[in-house]
């Protein structure tokens, strides 16, 4: 077994232990993305030498005089390697979000959780691959280039954080964190056979998140079991002064909620997430993962969801509304790419835009400012806003007399890369069944729950508002009982 | 047969005034908002900067003090407000968006009133809602090559657009209605309303239509006014071009116009085809506003006594005269001095000396130096005791003239002035009535004619007196003095 194989939680105890120490660990993980990051690609930059420099000062400070009676590095996460989605500003690290815009682009400030993990004592290892601004299903969006799933390398790993579950997928890296505001966080966890939370809206801050769609985007780890994603989940969670949306309520330990049975608990099974089109053996992974939860003594009753089905034309008004004007920012004046030959400022915002942006990006501002149009906002954005409080009352009725409601995170596992390339409706439908817990900013989870065809199938638990504990203590109980995240992908 | 006739015509205005507020810091970071002097780019951060990924957080300063400017203008404050996002492309905006508010603005439905000749009138005020201002651009010629440079320090200073309804019927009206908006920014301390640095900003929409029409005119909208009185003549300007256009049987088109300060006319800018298309939708990054009726209360007992108020007061209170105790309250600063003149003697006698004082000498003095009040070396109690020593008799009204000149210019306790130039008033009878006695001996004719019954021998002799005192004789001694040795 290779230092890469532990988990997070593995990797602390050696650390606390002495066992190893980060600057080890730091260099089998480098070792391990010099090994198969050329196949894999999640990486779009390495920070190496960054990585070696904090570890030797965690080391320092873990083992040396300065360990007496510090308390900075009390955190489990101290001395780990991680990554991040290339769409979290790092200061003095590029920061591309997938985009040709921001090729060349270095912040002047860190995101609150890049700076969080900085001062829990992680080691950042460089910044993965994404769906250009996180539009995107498969990590095929990238302007730079697309990412391979680990399981089959001639398959998409998801998206749009697809560089972040293929890392962790991969044992690049022992945690990453993603975003979702679709699905982002939950499809590639699914479709890369690891442990995806994207956590309620506010609970973890979004400031130096790019922005895609501010009322939909959220933060969240990938991991490799649900207890490492609970220990990150300690660090990142809180509020935040920056971020007007963080909920300011007490952050649990999520560790205490890591108990291993569901004696008491109700779990709702939405008829409407069973749709049509599902891979077979995805159903049959999602109804034996049902059985396998009931007999660890939870309670599972079929609901419906009957405003479910316009979660996805919903989330394509209002995702791209918001875009449109997230995304007005990116004019060639102020930072990224810039094209200085046009002889008219307006010449030069229009060039900037049309060579720096890629035809998803495009797509989606175009619809986005259409549907905020005078003459068709009370048609698009006001009527998608009445559906989407619809969708959230679907919600608050299950979860008055449930804990949690399981389904599936994708209808499909992870599809040939190209496959679905140019009918973006078809790569769409990849976040049928992820895309209504970003409209309601409810809890979710996808956790490994079978193979179908050989590839990875993700179980989702979403919960109620505030509710990470309880998704959490269910996503914990079915692993335990399980093997499927003992999995390793063949590389 | 009819006669043609010059059609006479009503004439509507409405203004939108931008108002700076001095916070201390910028509307959605903690940069500094006061911008003057700064090298550019100096006062700036990711969040005024635009870059990705940062996030704005309300200034409630600046939320406070639109609330007041509300209160002040009688406007309802609704519990709900909420921002939006005004979209539009301009190197000066970072985010590609303004955060504003578009259907729920924080002040609704109030009004100022106005003083024109002497007749009263209530302008109503549409809305007043929170903006965020933007960078600034400079057009230069860079190692020959034509070149804009783009400031970000103003970027994020908090504005707010106090928007008049179109009640406003002449260019001397719109010069009353601005005078009080801007005297209330003052007085309420919540913005310089400088006109000249762009702390207030003026655009004015206007059209004309003949007397009695029910059909308004075509609106044109004027800009780049950068004083009042620029407002007062810009709009006189375009109201006489609208009407010559109308008379000699043009259509009018909408349009933008811009005031040319030096050619003093307004010049064609762009024609306004329908409105502007701004995509206004809720800002998801900003929760909605929910104004808690303890909060409004807190605010408006906060409030100071307001420039009408107090002027009605200082009427009743201290019986000036209108037209005084508007000067008085011209400012909440003059207001101030005038009553911490007084002190605790707030008599309607000792107060029409004070402003006297303040009105005529002190304005008059200001003035001429081009100072504002706050320069003003001398203190308020320190006129109040040159007042006293004229009451009491101890210097004469011109003596206290020359010892105010003194004061003015160093800011010198009146006392050791008069002390210092020797100039107390004479009031001691011994020392008069030798002077007295001299005089009377040195002028034999007058003594006689005043004896044969001419008083105006009288104003002679006293003359005599205060000539040989330099002018610090008390004259009521002096008289009687004179009169009781002639008798
Ligand atoms: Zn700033």
């Amino acid at each position: 077994m290779e230092l890469y194989d532990l988990t997070l939680k593995e990797a602390s105890e050696k650390l606390r232990k002495h066992e190893v120490s980060s600057l080890e660990l730091t260099e089998a993980q480098l070792r391990r993305i010099e090994e198969v990051d050329e196949k894999v690609k999640a990486y779009l930059s390495v920070t190496a030498d960054l990585a070696l420099q904090q570890a030797r000062l965690v080391d320092a400070s873990m083992y040396g005089e300065a360990s007496s009676g510090s308390s900075q590095l009390r955190s489990p996460l101290a001395g780990i390697p991680m990554a991040l989605k290339d769409v979290f500003s790092t200061r003095g690290v590029r920061t591309t979000c997938g985009s040709k815009i921001l090729e060349n682009f270095v912040p002047i400030y860190d995101a609150t959780v890049a700076q969080r993990l900085k001062q829990a004592g992680t080691i950042l290892l460089g910044k993965t691959n994404m769906d250009e601004f996180a539009m995107g299903s498969s990590t095929e969006n990238s302007s730079y280039f697309p990412t391979h799933n680990p399981w089959d390398l001639e398959t998409v790993p998801g998206g749009s954080s697809g560089g972040s579950s293929a890392a962790v997928a991969a044992r690049e890296c022992f945690f990453a964190l993603g975003s979702d505001t679709g699905g982002s966080i939950r499809q590639p966890a699914s479709l890369c056979g690891v442990v995806g939370l994207k956590p309620t809206y506010g609970r973890v801050s979004r400031y130096g998140l790019v922005a895609f769609a501010s009322s939909l985007d959220h933060v969240g780890p990938f991991t490799r079991t649900v207890e490492d994603c609970a220990l990150v989940m300690n660090c990142l969670a809180g509020h935040d002064e920056r971020d007007s949306t963080s909920i300011n309520a007490p952050v649990p330990d999520y560790t205490k909620a890591l108990i291993p049975d569901l004696k008491g608990i109700r779990l709702a099974l939405p008829k409407e997430y069973f749709v049509e089109g599902m891979d077979p053996g995805v159903e049959q992974a999602v109804r034996a993962a049902v059985t396998k939860l009931e007999e660890l003594g939870a309670e599972v009753d079929e609901v419906s969801m009957p405003h479910t089905k316009y979660a996805l034309s919903t989330y394509y008004i209002i995702a791209p509304a918001e875009a449109s004007a997230n995304l007005a920012r990116y004019d060639g004046v102020k930072y990224g790419l810039s094209d200085v030959d046009a002889q008219t400022m307006w010449e030069s915002f229009f060039q900037t835009r049309d060579k720096g942006f890629g035809k998803e990006v495009k797509r989606r501002i175009m619809i986005g400012t259409y549907a905020l149009s005078s003459g068709y906002y009370d048609a698009y954005y006001i009527k998608a806003q009445k559906a989407r409080t619809m969708i959230k009352g679907d919600f608050d009725k299950v979860y008055e007399k449930f804990d949690a409601i399981i389904c599936a995170t994708s209808p499909t596992v992870a599809f040939k890369i190209g496959a679905k390339a140019n009918d973006p409706l078809a790569m769409y439908l990849s976040d049928v069944l992820t895309i209504a817990a970003n409209m309601s900013g409810v809890p979710g989870i996808s956790v490994p729950c079978g193979f179908s065809e050989g590839l990875p199938v993700g179980l989702q638990i979403l919960g109620p508002v505030l509710g990470e504990e309880k998704v959490l203590r269910v996503a914990y109980a079915y692993e335990q009982a399980t093997n499927w995240h003992k999995q390793n992908p063949p590389l | 047969m009819t006669v043609a006739t010059e059609t006479e015509y009503e004439v509507v205005i409405g203004l939108e005034t931008h108002i700076q507020l001095q916070t201390a810091s910028k509307m959605f970071c903690g940069c500094s908002a006061d911008y003057a002097n700064a090298a550019p780019n100096s006062h700036v951060c990711p969040v005024c900067l635009g870059m990705p990924g940062v996030l704005p957080v309300i200034n409630s300063k600046a939320i406070e003090y639109i609330i007041k400017l509300g209160l002040a203008l009688h406007c309802e404050i609704p519990e709900y407000s909420k921002f939006d996002r005004k979209n539009y492309f301009y190197p000066d905006l970072v985010k590609g968006y303004q955060i504003s508010q578009f259907d729920l603005p924080i002040c609704i439905n109030g009004w100022l009133e106005i003083e024109v000749e002497g007749r009263r009138k209530r302008i109503g005020i549409t809305r007043i809602h929170q903006e965020e201002d933007t960078g600034k651009l400079t057009h230069t010629n860079l190692n020959g090559e034509e070149v804009t440079l783009v400031d970000y320090n103003r970027s994020g200073v908090p504005l707010m657009e106090c928007v008049s309804e179109p009640d406003i019927s002449t260019p001397a009206e719109a010069r009353a209605y601005l005078t009080k908006l801007r005297q209330m920014v003052r007085w309420l301390g919540i913005g310089t309303g400088n006109m000249d640095e762009g702390a207030l900003r003026c655009d004015a929409n206007v059209s004309i239509m003949p007397k009695g029409s029910k059909v308004f005119g075509t609106k044109i909208e004027i800009k780049n006014m950068n004083s009042i009185s620029a407002v007062h003549e810009a709009l006189g300007f375009e109201i006489k071009r609208q009407e010559e256009e109308l008379q000699a049987g043009a259509v009018l088109k909408q349009q933008t116009r811009g005031w040319d300060e030096e050619k003093r006319v307004t010049v064609f800018q762009r024609l306004k085809e329908g409105s502007s298309d701004y995509r206004y939708f809720p800002e998801p990054d900003l929760p909605p506003l929910q104004l808690q009726a303890d909060y409004l209360a807190q605010i408006r007992t906060s409030l100071p006594e307001l420039p009408e108020a107090r002027r009605d007061r200082f009427i009743q209170e201290y019986d000036l005269s209108l037209y005084e105790a508007e000067l008085l309250t011209g400012s909440r600063a003059t207001a101030d001095w005038f009553e911490e003149s007084l002190g605790e003697e707030k008599t309607p006698q000792r107060a029409r000396a004070t402003a006297n004082w303040i009105l005529n000498e002190l304005f008059a003095h200001l003035k001429e130096k081009g100072a504002e009040l706050d320069e003003a070396k001398i203190q308020p109690r320190q006129l109040a005791s040159l007042i006293d020593l004229v009451q009491k008799g101890t210097i004469t009204p011109k003596s206290a003239k020359e010892v105010f000149e003194e004061m003015f210019a160093t800011g010198r306790e009146a006392a050791e002035i008069v002390k210092e130039k020797g100039l107390p008033q004479l009031s001691d009878e011994a020392a008069l009535a030798t002077v007295v006695d001299k005089v009377i001996a040195e002028s034999p004719k007058a003594v006689a004619d005043f004896r044969a019954g001419k008083e105006a021998s009288l104003n002679f002799l006293i003359g005599g007196v205060m000539k040989a005192t330099r002018g610090t004789a008390n004259k009521d001694v002096v008289t009687r003095l004179l009169r009781e040795k002639l008798s």
